[in-house]
């Protein structure tokens, strides 16, 4: 049984977390040169000494830190992100609009990474030979190769030379979608699946040879049992650990894809706000990848210690 | 001398190993037959073959092993069972007890998981039946909670616990035949002593043969009728278990007995064997003994000693100790 005390330890972890998180994406407002009103506005332009006034009130940059600070982050509990100046409309807003097509893309290379990494790794473990070795081989490959030269590569001969998908855009409808967002997908999947299979080979090999197994078999538990009921089942832990963190590794990643793909959507969003010094969009987005990363992290970690009790009881010793 | 045809009959096994490719000997020569209902000891040190062997009689190596010899149980070949007797003859005639529980019982499932799934994956039987056997069982080895112990994971329980376990688990398939590879080894002495009269009380009332595997030759003359010994991949002596002290006619079962501590004399030196012991796969031509023997002589470096019976027992040694010689050794 899971420990209460386990689930408050990663709950607190959590919220320290994004606490620290929130102050260093906050603070980093005040750490560029010059005033921090002139990156609220953007910029780019030379900014009307009357709307510096106003944002300074606006944003209580004339506040303690602290003070700031925490009108900031109570704000954006409550949804509230600003508005952004560039864009002229609140962040909420902008975010809201996108967020659908990052979730869509991210879901898509979550699936890949999942069925294709475990998959892979375990036809390789447990057929060995050379099944292993290619399969070795083309996950290595696949973690070599970074996604941004991945997406260039997939746009060259999957809707260049071949004209299979579109090169540029997010598509309608659900079928447009999918169309449109499989090279992306693939692209941000690629290395992740890498690892996965990596992963779950080398935890199949080992749950192979061990001792357990030995058991079963010895008892004569029939081959397939062996491999579902003990192979494969203890091998999820490890396998579903890394999944999560490749999953939420995606998120950061996304960025890159919806850029290179003009599937926009919040990476998007972020690099064009960065671009145009639009602070409001980077924080909010900012703070958004973290809580969303961190919430990923801490339910990968709660499942893998209700999977295998050991976690919860070794961690809870200490 | 008439003997009822033996459940167990191992004939000149050897075992090869594939190391890197290379197919390595681990065992040269091992001979014992254990008849239904009796207990023989497979005596060694770590390296000696023994734990192989006794996994070999289940066929349970590592892939790209050999066999060469003959093994037969209840007179049937196990090297040329084919794979579905093989799992029958696992399922339903051979259970074996493993030194480490821990290791050997799968930490990611439940207790109860472990118990049943012998009999629900290999008889069709349901699991509530199931369930009331191991329960039956588990009180027989002396855990009277089967209920809350079912539920539980193995790291809840205490090594000694879990082997009881273990041995449940085994006796559950109904053998006729139990191997127990170092039951006791991994667990502390009070417990030692809980699990080999589990053991025995289990053995007695079902008539269970026993093969033994340990490293304490003095268990082994307690616990089973007969004692085999093996050194370096090859069996070098049987013998019945009385006969151990006055009747050990190999050189390396004189020298282990002889390494024992003294009982009651605290200050006497430990007597240990000269050079060290040898792995199965680096054993020279001749006997394998012959560079820590005092008796070697030339033939020992060269000439492999076979067995060569004599009223009961056997010994792979060209030049055996005699009864008469006894008084001379343990002086």
């Amino acid at each position: 049984m899971m420990t209460l005390r386990f689930v408050a330890t990663r709950l607190a972890t959590l919220v320290i977390t994004v606490f620290v998180s929130s102050l260093a994406i906050y603070g980093a407002m005040f750490l560029t040169p010059g005033d921090p009103a002139t990156l609220l506005v953007g910029g780019s332009r030379s900014p009307d000494p009357e709307v510096l006034a106003r944002i300074h009130r606006e944003y209580h940059l004339d506040d303690p830190f602290i003070q700031g600070y925490w009108h900031w982050l109570s704000s954006c509990l409550q949804g509230d992100f600003g508005r952004s100046l560039v864009f002229r409309d609140s962040v909420a807003d902008l975010i809201g609009a996108r967020v659908g097509s990052t979730l869509a893309l991210v879901g898509y290379a979550a699936v890949l990474v999942l069925t294709a990494g475990t998959v892979i790794g375990t036809m390789a473990a447990l057929r060995g030979g050379r099944v292993e070795a290619f399969a070795t081989a083309l996950t290595a490959g696949a973690m070599a190769v970074p996604t941004f030269v991945m997406s260039v590569l997939l746009i060259w001969l999957f809707a260049v030379r071949l004209p299979w998908f579109p090169v540029y855009g997010s598509g309608e409808g659900f079928a447009g979608t999918i169309s449109h967002l499989t090279l992306p997908a693939v692209a941000l999947a690629l290395t992740w699946i890498g690892y996965v299979a990596q992963v779950t080979r080398t935890a199949v090999r080992a749950e192979l040879r061990a001792e357990h197994v030995e058991t079963a078999r010895g008892r004569g538990v029939p081959e397939r049992i062996v491999i579902r009921r003990h192979v494969l089942h203890n091998a999820s832990g490890p396998v579903f650990a890394v999944s999560g963190v490749g999953i939420a590794g995606l998120i950061a990643t996304a960025a890159i894809a919806e850029q290179a793909f003009g599937t926009g959507g919040l990476g998007a969003l972020m690099i064009d706000a960065a671009a145009k010094q639009d602070m409001a969009v980077v924080q909010a987005v900012s703070l958004l990848f973290v809580v969303v990363f961190v919430v990923i992290n801490t339910t990968v970690d709660l499942i893998s210690a209700a999977l295998d009790p050991r976690l919860a009881t070794r961690e809870g010793a200490v | 001398m008439t003997t009822p045809a033996p459940l167990l009959e191992i004939d000149a096994l050897g075992l090869d190993l594939a190391v890197e490719g290379a197919p390595r000997t681990v065992v040269h020569r091992a001979d014992l037959a254990i008849p239904a209902g009796e207990a023989v000891a497979l005596v060694g040190e770590s390296g000696s073959g023994k734990s192989l062997t006794a996994r070999a009689v289940l066929r349970l190596l590592p892939a790209g092993a050999r066999l060469r010899g003959d093994m037969r149980f209840a007179g049937e070949s196990v090297p040329e069972m084919a794979a579905e007797r093989l799992r029958g003859f696992r399922a339903a005639d051979v259970a074996m007890v493993f030194q480490d529980p821990r290791a050997h019982i799968n930490p990611a499932r439940s207790v109860g998981d472990f118990l049943v799934e012998g009999l629900t994956t290999t008889r069709g039987i349901s699991r509530t039946e199931a369930v009331a056997k191991v329960t039956a069982i588990l009180r027989e080895v002396g855990i009277p909670d089967a209920d809350r112990r079912l539920r539980q994971r193995p790291h809840e329980l205490s090594g000694g616990l879990l082997q009881r376990v273990m041995i449940a688990a085994a006796l559950a398939a109904e053998p006729r035949l139990l191997l127990a590879d170092e039951p006791t080894t991994a667990l502390d002495v009070t417990t030692q002593e809980e699990v080999m009269a589990i053991i025995a009380e289990a053995r007695a009332a079902r008539g269970l043969a026993m093969l033994f595997i340990t490293h304490d030759l003095e268990l082994a003359a307690a616990v089973c009728g007969r004692v085999v010994v093996m050194y370096a991949g090859s069996t070098v002596e049987e013998l019945p278990a009385a006969e151990l002290r006055a009747g050990a006619a190999h050189p390396y079962t004189r020298a282990l007995l002889a390494s024992r501590p003294p009982v009651g004399d605290r200050d006497a030196r430990l007597r240990s064997i000269a050079g060290r012991p040898l792995s199965g796969f680096e054993v020279p031509a001749g006997c394998a003994f012959a560079d820590r023997c005092p008796r070697a002589r030339d033939r020992c470096r060269h000439e492999t000693p076979l067995p060569r019976t004599a009223a009961g027992s056997a010994a792979a040694c060209h030049y055996p100790y005699t009864a008469v010689e006894e008084a001379d050794s343990h002086a």
